[in-house]
């Protein structure tokens, strides 16, 4: 290991310092003591300031990689689906296949739809069971045990949750013996968002300083007294920003609904029975062999991207707010 | 004192001292369910309407024992008390006792400034509020800013975040705080150790204000700050047990302030308060 080592530095100074003949400096090696006495000026030429610049480019580089796909994927959806962006689109109901015109209204009404019925199941479980984890429970095994199946719920492919609430709710025809419904879809995306929702509360809640709620319990208030107007408050913009974030990653998801909220041609009929969302609709329309719905799949994209978009730049604003 | 609150459900129990507060009476009170015990058998009698001040070296358990006296420590886990504690001839470790109500009576000032994340009007309010408080809001936090000698600096700027405040201003906020629900007791600890002189003087100024009104149990690092607002001292110590491996906390001496400094009985106590000590 050691002569490896060596050969390593070795080389790698070799690589540096021999461009550097025609320094002056080159003839006395890395340091020239009378340089160091003289000038305290920084010396671009000297190894650990040549290391440094390689690896600000590297990563500099490897930043921009990161950011490309995002770049693309914006930059082909806008002109790809955003040329064709009308009103009449926004309101419009698609038309059969072989017909032009028409919209996507009630995809994104739907999408919209079953979005909020995921939030208003996921929200309430997921932030009082945050609450449990953080205020509750006594970190004994059953806390750690949700804790750990919250992280595999997680990790649980989403197409799986689609397949669970398919056999669980639309198989069982369980809701007025309708089986596809926006309902199983909303339940679907909420099974999604809860892990996000829990975990987030959970260590906004821990990052509330414990001599806050002390304050609290100091001056008289209860348990839940302190939860509900000072823990809670205190850690809302966490637990605000996750809730964001989840319901904008559930909002694209297409798989879960493709199995439970399914796809419908026309308005929304009614929270029990199928309907259309902007993701089904852009997987169904996305590989039929008309040029219009091609093109208004497009539009979909652009229109789902941008929602996605806002809602990150929302999440990002509610992150940014001052409480008093 | 507050109208709010219901004394009379309270049982009193046979041959109490009536100028007796808060009394200990063999308070052992341990960590760690019972493996690290912190302070042993403390009996103590802290008087009505005086200031009781416990000094001694770090780590002795003087926080332990405060937080004893209004069930601050059930919130440790793990944290478990023998003996008895009686306010008011009533013990506050009896099972049918509420915490929350042991607390509206027995407030508490933290070493660390802790305002609530609200503007400093709320800051007041919001004990009063809970506690069920229905006269003059305006009026109430008022008072009790001028209590806490921080109105002159805050009323201008009761909208303002409690953040807002220095240090030593927050640290009176949380006073004004803890006087606005009006308990019966204050408990402070080291209520100015992140405070400069002036600050800490102000705040000494308020203690002798407040003890026309409240029981105050205070525990200081600092000699002369005991000297000057308290009544009676006690001195903690820590003492090695005879079947018990590491420190003990304990109550050396207790007694009039005047005797503990001047003339204590014990020679631990009398290196202490003269600096010589450890
Ligand atoms: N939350 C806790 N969990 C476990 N042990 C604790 C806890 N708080 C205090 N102790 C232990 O109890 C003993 C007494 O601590 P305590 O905080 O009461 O000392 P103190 O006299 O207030 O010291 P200081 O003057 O430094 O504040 C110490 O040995 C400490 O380790
Ligand atoms: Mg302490």
């Amino acid at each position: 290991m050691y002569w490896r080592n060596g050969l390593c530095v070795v080389s790698a100074y070799v690589i540096l310092e021999s461009p550097m003949t025609t320094s002056p400096l080159a003839s006395s090696g890395h340091r020239p003591a009378d340089v160091a006495k003289s000038t305290l000026h920084r010396q671009p030429n000297l190894p650990r300031n040549r290391w440094n610049a390689v690896f600000t480019v590297l990563a500099g580089v490897f930043a921009a990689i990161v950011v490309l796909p995002l770049l693309l994927v914006l930059a082909y959806v806008v002109i790809k689906g955003g040329s064709s962006m009308s009103l009449k689109l926004l309101t419009d109901l698609p038309p059969a296949p072989g017909m032009t015109g028409g919209g996507i209204g009630n995809a994104i009404l739907g999408t919209l739809i079953v979005s909020l019925i995921a939030a208003l199941i996921a929200i309430p479980i997921g932030v009082g069971g945050g609450i449990y984890l953080a205020e509750y429970s006594k970190s004994g095994p059953f806390a750690s045990f949700v804790r750990f199946g919250t992280n595999v719920l997680a990790g649980v492919p989403s197409i799986i949750c689609g397949v669970f609430v398919y056999g669980l709710i639309v198989a069982t025809r369980i809701f007025f013996d309708q089986s596809y419904s926006a309902m199983a879809g909303g339940i679907a995306l909420a099974v999604l968002m809860l892990p996000t929702i829990i975990k987030t509360t959970d260590e906004g809640l821990k990052l509330v300083p414990q001599e806050l709620r002390w304050g609290a319990i100091g001056v008289g208030a209860s348990k839940f007294v302190t939860i509900t107007r000072i823990t809670l408050p205190t850690a809302m913009k966490p637990i605000a920003t996750g809730i964001v974030l989840s319901i904008a990653r559930a909002a694209g998801e297409t798989a879960p609904l493709i199995f439970t909220a399914l796809f419908s041609p026309f308005w929304p009929e009614g929270l029990f029975n199928p309907i259309a969302s902007m993701s089904v609709l852009i997987y169904n329309f996305a590989i039929m062999p008309y040029d219009v719905q091609i093109a208004l799949a497009w539009a979909t994209s652009f229109v789902l991207v941008m929602m996605i978009l806002i809602m990150n730049i929302f999440a990002r604003y509610l992150g940014s707010l001052n409480r008093i | 004192m507050n109208t709010s609150m219901n004394p009379s459900s309270r049982p009193q129990s046979t041959n109490h001292n009536p100028e007796t507060c808060l009394s200990l009476q063999n308070v052992s009170i341990s960590y760690g369910n019972g493996k690290n015990v912190a302070v042993n058998n403390v009996f103590m009698e802290i008087p009505k309407g005086k200031v009781t001040a416990f000094i001694g070296p770090s780590g002795c358990g003087k926080s332990t024992v405060l937080r004893a006296l209004n069930r601050m420590n059930d919130l440790i886990e793990g944290c478990g008390l023998k003996g008895r504690v009686l306010f008011d001839g009533q013990d506050l470790y009896d099972k049918r006792v509420d915490p929350v109500e042991v607390r509206r009576r027995i407030g508490m000032v933290f070493q660390k400034p802790n305002p609530f994340p609200k503007s400093i009007y709320e800051n007041i309010a919001f004990g009063a509020r809970i506690n069920g408080y229905q006269g003059d809001m305006d009026e109430l936090v008022e008072s009790s800013l001028r209590k806490a000698a921080l109105w002159d600096e805050a009323k201008d700027k009761l909208k303002e975040s409690g953040f807002s405040l220095s240090g030593g201003q927050q640290q009176r906020l949380c006073i004004a705080r803890t006087i606005a629900v009006e308990p019966e007791v204050i408990l402070m600890d080291e209520p100015c150790s992140a405070l400069d002189p002036i600050s800490t003087l102000k705040i000494e100024e308020t203690m002798h204000e407040l003890k026309k009104t409240f029981t105050i149990v205070i525990v200081t690092h600092n000699m002369q700050q005991a000297t000057r607002v308290s009544d009676l001292t006690g001195f903690f110590n820590v003492t090695d047990l005879v079947d018990y491996e590491g420190k003990v906390g304990c109550l050396e001496e207790f007694g009039e302030t005047e005797r503990i400094f001047n003339s204590p009985a014990q020679q631990a106590t009398q290196d202490y308060v003269s600096g010589r000590f450890g």
